[in-house]
């Protein structure tokens, strides 16, 4: 591609269009015309750019900035959805009793328990299969698609599915504990059966999307590290473990933090899962995870004051794992 | 450098095509859709389209009414936007009438909310007592006055109620030795809800294990509290649900029925519960009209006739709505009249026939559909009759803003653990704490 440097904007530097020419054969017209162009060439230059970004900016004020500040507004109010505009001061009691609140730290409990059984199964069996995709595979294409589909599916979709599979009376799985003389679990009403299949849930829709974050990652190591590692004596595993592992480090991280935020954001799947069709996350609240709580309360009770508080507190516990994230990794990078 | 340079301009002339494509899609999407909202406004085809919003199955639309409505209107179109579950359709409703936004020009509004709605909302809606040919006489006092407001305004018309009966399974109850003629049915459990229990147990010894006496604690405990005066408010407006006897006995009754066996763990509407209709697992269910569709959507077709239905030990209301005209819909004066054309007794005459949906009419009571009406599960017995008797006798009920919250929690988080193996005391705690919860602003 060529850049034509005629037509571009000149050099930043004031008054170009005076200083050119020391010829002096411009009519003083001319040198007029040259530098009102000029001026508007630095306009350009300087502004444009801004309106070039502001569609983001906008966008991110209407979506983004106004609903985290009336978020904060209405968190320090008594107000209801039924009358969003009648507002009463609330100061800061809407956050202090979240601390005597059992059904926030029961949903923080749930949303750290249920966070932890889907996240690390499921990066450890991506890491399984993006290692088994990485081989020479006739058609791995095809297994690839195959992987990103359940990530394509609709949550709504798969969870009622699940629920189907994970009926206590007529559901698949019990049929098939059934089958070899298992007893019957009651998947929806106790603690951790019913926390075990929303993370199943979870892990069946994000296992494949971060495999393939893996398998991009390994294609990026070079070659000739496998092959003097091979030509050490190391085995396929031994390779996996001193050559891939490291290598992927830094991608491990990211997926990591990724998969963090999205647990504790977890919503959908445990909405759906609820037999009772409500927002409580089961009869005991047993998988009631905070992103629920905070709808309950905001859309079902309809108190927005208590809702945007809950939000707000959920933002900074994000706030305080992003740290931990972050000094981790650079004790991590310090370490290699 | 010139072949780059053109090769890029090709491809900008490709992407500039298929945006252009993709923006004339769009363009063509949208001139569609103001072909149909044009049209709402009376332009291009003449025809004003009435919007309706929905939730569940309200058979207007199975039962025929738009149809003949737009027969009689040959400028009026109908179109209406179903939620399924009204649990999902009120928050949205709630939502788009604070922000006077994206409301249709009719909306539905549940029995369990209009409380809330006409205390809270009444001036988003048009007042429909003032629609001529509307009388309040002409519907059931109670229903007429739930969705009234203390000035008198109307907020919404009563479509249909609940009058509860039981409904039973004849041949199941024959199995268990107890008898199958209604009016003897009727006669075991008449005037108490205890006697309703010690029939369920009679069952239990009789039936044995396989099948349960009835559906879900959630339909029991809702059948009781239905035919209560008072159950979570005062007359007064004060939350009193915790306090009222009535409640805590409906509770007890119903744990210890659960406790004993005597209801199946199940939530009702759910898949699970759907499905233990088809399998002929329960004897007995709370029975509005409207249930009888449900039985009979979700039954094998050997179960047509097992059915039969019997007076509930105290009437009792379940369900019902009204439809309001919001003031910021595009039709208001159009969907007033439609309104009041659909909820008239005649048209809940038919509505009834074909859907189940009891009138809330009593002119209605007395027309061919409602009195010849036969249902296919029940055989011959005259439901018509059956059910209008019980309208007759429903208690004016007080009810409260938050009726929904309050007996989700009871049901919800409270009997439906006693199925669980939980014991009474601990599901009342567990469903009492979530409801102060829940209320707590």
């Amino acid at each position: 591609m060529t850049t034509r440097h005629d037509t571009a904007a000149p050099p930043a530097k004031g008054g170009a269009a005076p200083g050119r020419g020391p010829g002096g054969a411009a009519s003083p017209g001319e040198a007029r015309k040259r530098a009102r162009l000029s001026r508007r060439w630095q306009r350009d230059l300087r502004w444009s750019p801004y309106a070039f970004v502001s569609p983001f900016f906008l966008l991110f004020a209407a979506f983004g900035l106004f609903p985290l500040l009336y978020t904060g507004w209405a968190s320090l109010h008594t107000v209801e959805l039924t009358a969003p505009t009648e507002m009463e001061w609330a100061g800061l009691d809407n956050f202090t009793r979240i601390f005597d609140d059992d059904f926030f730290w029961n949903a923080a409990q749930n949303t750290l328990t249920i966070g932890i059984i889907s996240t690390v199964p499921q990066l450890l069996m991506a890491m399984g299969l993006a290692h088994i995709l990485n081989y020479k595979l006739r058609g791995s294409t095809f297994y690839r698609v195959v992987m990103l589909a359940p990530y394509a599916t609709s949550i709504a979709a798969a969870s009622l599915v699940f629920v189907l599979l994970f009926g206590r009376d007529y559901g698949m799985i019990n049929w098939a504990l059934d089958l070899v003389g298992l007893d019957k679990v009651d998947w929806q009403s106790d603690k951790w059966p019913s926390q075990i299949a929303v993370s199943s849930i979870v892990i069946w829709r994000w296992t494949g999307y971060n495999a393939l974050i893996y398998l991009a990652a390994m294609q990026a190591i070079p070659q000739d590290l496998y092959e003097s590692a091979a030509l050490d004596g190391a085995s396929r595993w031994r390779q996996f473990i001193h050559v891939t592992l490291p290598q992927l480090r830094p991608t491990i991280l990211f997926t990591v933090v990724v998969s963090t935020i999205g647990a504790s954001q977890l919503f959908g799947e445990p909405l759906l899962f609820d037999a009772n069709k409500g927002a409580s996350g089961g009869s005991q609240h047993q998988f009631q995870t905070l992103g629920l709580y905070l709808y309950e309360q905001g859309w079902i009770n309809q108190h927005l004051g208590r809702a945007s508080a809950i939000a707000w507190t959920m933002f900074l516990i994000l706030i305080v794992i992003g740290l931990v994230n972050y000094v981790i990794s650079r004790r991590l990078r310090a370490s290699s | 450098m010139r072949a780059a340079r053109r090769g890029s301009a090709r491809k900008a002339v490709v992407v500039a095509a298929i945006a252009s494509l993709g923006a004339g899609l769009l363009a063509g999407c949208a001139d569609d859709g103001k072909d149909e909202d044009g049209s709402s406004s009376g332009d291009s085809s003449g025809k004003t389209t009435i919007t309706l919003g929905l939730f569940g199955t309200m058979g207007f639309k199975e039962a025929g009414l738009y149809e003949e409505y737009e027969k009689l209107n040959p400028d009026i179109n109908i179109e209406e936007t179903v939620t399924e579950r009204n649990e999902n359709y009120y928050p949205a409703l709630v939502n788009h009438l604070t922000t006077e936004s994206g409301l249709q020009d009719v909306q539905a509004i549940e029995v369990g909310n209009i409380a809330e709605v006409v205390e809270t909302q009444a001036d988003k809606f048009v007042d429909m007592a003032k629609v001529e040919g509307v009388q309040p006489s002409s519907w059931l006092d109670w229903k007429w006055k739930q969705g009234v407001t203390k000035d008198g305004q109307a907020v919404g018309l009563g479509t249909d109620i609940g009058p509860m009966a039981i409904c039973y399974r004849k041949d199941l109850f024959e199995k268990a030795g107890l008898p199958t003629d209604r009016d003897e049915v009727s006669a075991l459990w008449a005037g108490d809800w205890n006697k309703f229990i010690e029939a369920g147990e009679k069952y239990k010894e009789g039936a044995g294990e396989d099948t349960y006496f009835m559906d879900s604690p959630g339909g029991l405990i809702n059948a009781i509290l239905s035919s209560e005066e008072e159950k979570f408010y005062d007359a007064s407006g004060k939350v009193i649900y915790k306090t009222n006897p009535a409640v805590k006995k409906a509770f007890d009754l119903t744990a210890e029925a659960a406790e004993k066996d005597l209801v199946q763990a199940q939530t009702q509407f759910q898949p699970a519960w759907e499905q233990t209709i088809s399998n002929n697992l329960f004897a007995t269910v709370a029975c509005p009209p409207w249930m009888l569709g449900t039985i009979k959507a979700k039954s094998q077709p050997e179960a047509a006739g097992q059915w039969d239905v019997a007076a509930a030990p105290k009437s009792g209301n379940w369900g019902g709505s009204f439809l309001g005209v919001p003031k910021s819909g595009k039709n208001v004066e159009e969907a007033q009249k439609f309104v009041a054309w659909l909820t008239a007794p005649e048209q809940q005459a038919k509505l009834f026939a074909v859907q189940g949906s009891f009138p809330s009419a009593p002119a209605a009571y007395k027309l061919p559909q409602v009195t010849d009406a036969k249902n296919e599960m029940t055989g011959d017995s005259p439901i018509g009759e059956i059910f209008a008797k019980a309208a007759e006798s429903i208690p004016a009920q007080v009810i409260g803003p938050k009726d929904q919250i309050i007996q989700q929690g009871l049901t919800d988080n409270g009997v439906i653990l006693v199925t669980q193996g939980k014991s009474p005391e601990e599901a009342w705690e567990n469903a009492t704490k979530t409801i102060d919860n829940n209320l707590e602003k």
